[in-house]
């Protein structure tokens, strides 16, 4: 498997929440993935962006083309330097919020995403890594 | 840890491209003398000239053991290049890896002369490029099946659209009839071309008659069950029909859950439902005596 | 700062969202909606959706906010035009959105507006205020 193409975009504002998206959008669109698939990337983005910006006092996106034997796919990796995630079952579980959100973020980006992994150490930061194959 | 000696394959091959060049075409031209026409000798000649210099540059800076690497990859992309475009002239799988075993006769050839003096260095030289090409010629054939692959899941999906077709029986009233065995993919497909039928005609509801469909796995219930959320969101209503006894006792014994999803047992009676939740009745003519 | 307009139909407000919105838009709209309602007596607001190619859970929980707070104001909300691909997404991504009503496009939504807003008073246990 290899990358392709890669660019890295910061996470500090709403605003850059609104730039991941047409970023997410822009670089699908010109892989030729369905338009569902997209939609369901760029929301599963829109949940880690917010994730990044509003509780971790933001971070960064690095995204990435994929090709692996035949097909291709686009790996959205977002990190911080936040607080990090010290209960990571409760985290995943729908619903649970720390900031009176909706807590669909990070299971949410998990089902709209083929491959999902997550890594945080409390106090350092958090990464987590969405991929979507064509 | 083996020494690692540098192979004289590149050199030899440089002090006789040219011999091994034409060698090579013979080779080439023999083997296909049955299927003449297939590609004008000047283009077999210029695929080979081509890939000879990319192999020499290969053998030079990459390893003969490992044609994963990045050095190998201009080699790797021109043998995709020329598998693709084989595909579409009509070669077979083995006529395009024969591209790359042909090479091995010249080689072995050029190979014997240089190193008739040394039996060791000679074996292990051969062994090497037989199993370099191996792995080239494999390499071209994993390229013509992912074509082929593409190819037949292109066709899939237009015999999808061709045999799913959604049906608009009345005003506000669509009907979707799924015959065969539905796999997630499938379902997918046509799940959202149902949606998509939904807000082009404007209709309120969106029967799923699955009827002539045998077996439903867990993967394609589920897929049905969110194209009826997914419907509801945007402010239609799907129901399913058509749900045989067998498959309805299935569902239950996987622990579908169909929540408030309206099913009915046939068609028949789906549609009487549409009817009366668009407000439709139909009413017998009164016939005069 | 940039606002998404509302327009004032009859009785109803309509809302169309054409823009990608941040998040500070998304409240400012949430905002202005309430706002409008008691100021323009609305009994209705519609909000067509469909240029959006994307609903998150932050935009979601708007539509929910503003069919909840609509209907403390004795108002009605209907979201319209919803696509297909953002529909799909919302069920894949866990979104309820049960307490918001849909309808497949602003006549559609239209006619929902006119059929919740000419019911009987107090049909579904809500106070409604005297125009």
């Amino acid at each position: 498997m290899s990358v392709t193409k890669s660019e890295v975009l910061r996470l500090q504002a709403s605003e850059d929440i609104v730039r991941v998206r047409q970023a997410v959008r822009a670089w699908m669109v010109e892989r030729g993935f369905s338009l569902v698939d997209q939609t369901k990337m760029v929301t599963a983005a829109s949940e880690l962006a917010r994730n990044a910006v509003d509780h971790a006092g933001g971070g960064i996106v690095r995204m990435e083309a994929l090709v692996d034997g035949g097909r291709s796919g686009i790996r959205l990796v977002f990190e911080d330097h936040g607080p990090g995630i010290p209960d990571m079952a409760l985290a995943m579980q729908d619903g649970f919020s720390t900031v009176g959100g909706l807590g669909l973020g990070l299971g949410g980006a998990k089902r709209l995403a083929n491959e999902f992994a997550i890594h945080s150490q409390p106090g350092e930061g958090t990464r987590v890594a969405v991929t979507r194959w064509r | 840890m083996a020494e690692k000696k540098t192979s004289r394959i590149p050199e030899i091959l440089v002090r006789h491209e040219k011999d091994v060049l034409e060698d090579w075409l013979r080779e080439q031209m023999a083997a296909t003398t049955l299927r003449k026409g297939l590609m004008p000798e000047a283009e077999l000649r210029r695929q080979s000239d081509e890939f000879l210099t990319l192999f020499i540059t290969g053998c030079r800076s990459g390893s003969l053991a490992d044609i994963t690497t990045s050095e190998w990859a201009p080699v790797r992309d021109f043998l995709a290049g020329t598998s693709r475009s084989r595909v579409t002239l009509g070669f077979s799988p083995s006529e395009t890896a024969s591209f790359v075993f042909s090479l091995k006769q010249p080689l072995f050839a050029r190979l014997r002369e240089e190193l008739a003096k040394d039996a060791a260095a000679l074996a292990e030289e051969m062994w090497a490029a037989t199993v370099l090409l191996d792995k080239l010629g494999l390499h071209t054939t994993e390229v013509f099946q992912q074509g082929r692959e593409e190819v037949i899941k292109r066709q899939q999906l237009e015999l999808l659209e061709l045999s799913t077709p959604v049906v608009k029986i009345w005003e506000g009233i669509l009907v979707l009839p799924l015959i065969g065995t539905l796999d997630s993919a499938r379902t997918q497909v046509v799940m959202e071309n149902l949606l998509q039928n939904i807000v082009d005609t404007g209709s309120d509801i969106a029967i799923i008659d699955i009827t002539g469909v045998p077996t439903v796995d867990t993967l394609v219930a589920q897929h049905l069950l969110k194209t009826v959320s997914a419907a509801k969101l945007m402010g239609a209503q799907c129901i399913i029909s058509g749900i045989r006894p067998q498959i309805a006792q299935t569902m239950v014994h996987l622990g579908v859950a169909f929540g408030d999803v309206v099913t009915k047992a046939s068609l028949f009676d789906a549609l009487a439902f549409a009817f009366r939740q668009i407000g439709v009745v139909i009413s017998k003519q009164q016939t005069r005596s | 700062m940039d606002r998404i307009p509302i327009l004032k139909l009859g009785d109803f407000l309509l809302v169309t969202i054409q823009v990608d919105m941040h998040d500070r838009l998304v409240m400012t709209l949430q905002d202005d909606l309430t706002a409008r309602v008691v100021q323009d007596k609305a009994t209705g607001v519609l909000i067509d959706i469909s240029s959006l190619e994307m609903v998150d859970s932050f935009i979601g929980r708007m539509l929910g906010n503003i069919a909840a707070m609509t209907r403390v104001l004795g108002a009605e909300a209907v979201v319209v035009g919803m696509r297909p691909a953002v529909a799909i997404t919302i069920v894949e991504l866990g979104l309820s959105l049960h307490d918001v009503r849909t309808a497949l496009n602003v006549d559609k939504g239209m006619e929902m507006l006119r059929t919740l807003v000419e019911a009987p008073a107090g049909e579904d246990g809500h106070e409604r205020h005297e125009k």
